[in-house]
């Protein structure tokens, strides 16, 4: 399983029922994502990116097509299944952060854990150790009201991390923040994809955060329009959209 | 598990702190409300009962009948009808356990510098069988004392506390009506009479000592009323009709005219009085059961208002790995610790509330264990039926749903 792909798609289609019939997002798309890839996947608003994330993320189902993840047909999972993949497999990261705002940071982060059975004490250093790898750990006991936006999302991208996942799906993780602070997260993403292994998908609309990825899948009209390394994308590939 | 689901339900309950509070006053009215009731209900029940074990059981009164003079009817008791002789005959009938006749009149007691107006029974030493009186100290007058008509005396509790106070009255001489009388027995404490009159504020003499010496008769042997006691409930009615006829026969009334004497079936008197109190019980509980129920739906309202606003955080939840029955566990052990937190202080408040009932309005009011167990069983089961729906409602979002929700 670890040297098959984390992600193998077939003609995957996805629509969705409006009163004026179905509208289709995603037609035919085929892709795959070996471990240790690190992808950028850009495109115009309504090109269906995010829709494809939430595809890869298992939080929506697809219409139709194949879809393996970790050597797995989602197709197939049962509900408590499909939340034991985006518990154990994937790691999700999401532009608006959405951390817990009652909680500390430190159960915020361990909060994966807890769905998956791990006793308290073990919780706790685990999502310590967390912090500390984002560069948080004196923040234990904050809340996430009490830290900047960058800070908030290096919480989010260690509570993505706890659980030691396969993979990393993040949905315009810099949408939210500066340029500068920008930086610093796509700095960490590398870290993570170099020093760690782990397998990143981002959704993205600006080409410098683009161009921390090595691979880009550019989405037009709910069709993949170019797969293929960053650095040999033409610029009308790259161009920011917004 | 269970315990990181009770640390996530107690911050989810904490956010709202006063939401959570009010939702638990529902809880709180309706708990407390049930047991305040119930201890009210089973207070009048318990003092009804008690009430009907002291009068003595399988009981009927035969009282003489009515008199009439110058056109104007003096009720029941009022004519000298029955005699002791009446009362030996009706002990000969089959399934009569215990007669006592009884003379009862009121005469001021003195003892020393202290004296006491009170009711005074001349009857004999069945009365006590009958009435089922047990004597705390010394012992009964016997049917010898009846023969002869000596002067002694039981006294009631009431009456040893207000003439004698803490002093042991055994073998003292008191005066009635200036004639000293010897106490020979005092009587156990029996407490207040269905109709509220203190029992224990009586004096007992022989019935022949209350005829002769003390209040006289219009006709000698003729005494106000006979008590009867029959052997079981099932004879009742037979020894009832039998007192009927035997009365009937001796006073030599014609077909088709009145009896001069009245048959009363106190049993049956006091099993009414029971029910009734069993009635009020009952339907105390019920309305109170009904805040209980308002107090859950309160209960369901706000963990679906919970749920609704919580509808995010729930897709954040899913999407790192929260199962259906997670956020199901979750939002139902919010309900019940609600409910059972509320059930608690409405234990307290209704035991409470119960006490003060009893202190400042003199009600005779019984918590039991079990209307307890009752209330917190039923208020654990609202609040596990009504954050059902909510629960199960929260659990069966779709994650992309529950994350796109604003």
């Amino acid at each position: 399983m670890t040297s098959g792909p984390v992600i193998h798609i077939e003609r995957l289609c996805k629509e969705y029922q409006t009163d004026a019939g179905p509208v289709p997002v995603l037609h035919d798309v085929d892709a795959t994502v070996m471990p240790g890839e690190f992808i950028a996947i850009m495109g115009p608003s309504g090109s269906g990116k995010s829709t494809f994330m939430n595809i890869l993320g298992c939080l929506d189902a697809a219409t139709s097509g194949f879809y393996l993840l970790n050597g797995r047909d989602v197709n197939a999972q049962s509900r408590d299944e499909l939340a034991h993949l985006r518990n154990q497999v994937i790691g999700f990261v999401f532009q608006g952060f959405n951390l817990l705002p009652r909680a500390s940071l430190e159960d915020n982060v361990a909060l994966p854990l807890i769905y998956s059975g791990v006793k308290r004490a073990e919780r706790l250093k685990r999502a310590g150790e967390m912090l500390e790898k984002v560069g948080l750990g004196q923040y234990r006991r904050s809340r996430p009201n009490q830290i900047s936006g960058g800070q908030q999302q290096r919480v989010a991208i260690a509570r993505a991390l706890v659980n030691r996942p396969r993979l990393i799906l993040a949905d315009e993780p810099t949408g939210n923040l500066d340029t500068h602070t920008s930086q610093e997260i796509m700095a960490l993403f590398g870290e993570l994809n170099e020093r760690d292994g782990i397998t990143i998908v981002l959704v993205t609309h600006e080409s410098d955060i683009a161009a921390h990825a090595r691979r880009l899948l550019r989405l037009s009209d709910g069709r993949i329009v170019y797969d293929g390394l960053v650095k040999h994308a033409a610029p009308a590939h790259l161009e920011a959209t917004r | 598990m269970i315990g990181a689901m009770l640390g996530e339900a107690w911050m989810a309950m904490g956010a709202n702190r006063l939401r959570t509070v009010l939702t638990m006053l529902g809880m709180v009215i309706g708990v407390g409300a049930v047991i305040l009731m119930l201890a009210i209900g089973q207070g009048a029940q318990q003092q009804v009962q008690a009430s009907i074990a002291s009068m003595g059981s399988n009981l009927f009164i035969v009282l003489s009948g009515s008199t009439t003079s110058g056109g104007a009817r003096m009720g029941g008791g009022a004519a000298p009808t029955l005699t002791i002789t009446d009362a030996q005959a009706i002990e000969e009938l089959p399934s009569v356990l215990a007669v006592a006749p009884s003379s009862p009149g009121t005469a001021q007691l003195v003892y020393g510098p202290s004296n006491w107006s009170t009711q005074i029974i001349g009857t004999t030493p069945n009365y006590l069988a009958v009435r089922d009186w047990r004597l705390a100290s010394g012992s009964t007058f016997t049917d010898s004392d009846v023969r002869s008509a000596t002067r002694v005396a039981l006294l009631g509790q009431t009456v040893v506390r207000s003439l004698f106070g803490e002093e042991d009255p055994l073998g003292k001489t008191i005066r009635i009506k200036n004639s000293p009388y010897v106490v020979l027995g005092v009587l156990a404490a029996k407490g207040q009479s269905l109709d509220g009159r203190d029992q224990d504020d009586t004096v007992l003499v022989p019935v022949t000592t209350a005829q002769r010496k003390l209040f006289g008769t219009q006709f000698a042997g003729t005494v106000r009323f006979i008590s009867v006691q029959a052997a079981s409930s099932e004879a009742m009615p037979a020894v009832e009709r039998s007192i009927n006829e035997l009365l009937r026969q001796r006073h030599r009334i014609r077909e088709g005219a009145d009896n001069d004497f009245t048959v009363r079936n106190l049993t049956a008197m006091a099993n009414t009085a029971a029910e009734t109190a069993q009635v009020m019980s009952l339907m105390l509980g019920a309305i109170a059961s009904i805040s209980l129920l308002v107090g859950g739906i309160g209960i369901m309202n706000i963990m679906l208002v919970s749920v609704t606003e919580r509808t995010r955080e729930i897709g954040i939840r899913m999407a790192i790995g929260a199962r259906g029955k997670d956020i199901l566990l979750q939002v139902l052990l919010e309900a019940i610790i609600i409910s059972v937190i509320g059930c608690l202080v409405g234990v307290g408040l209704g035991v409470g509330g119960a006490f003060a009932v009893n202190k400042i309005g003199g009600m005779a009011v019984l918590v039991t264990a079990s209307s307890i167990a009752t209330a917190f069983v039923v208020a654990a089961t609202v609040g596990i039926f009504f954050g059902w729906y909510p629960a199960r409602k929260a659990s069966l979002l779709r994650p992309i749903d529950a994350l796109r929700f604003q």
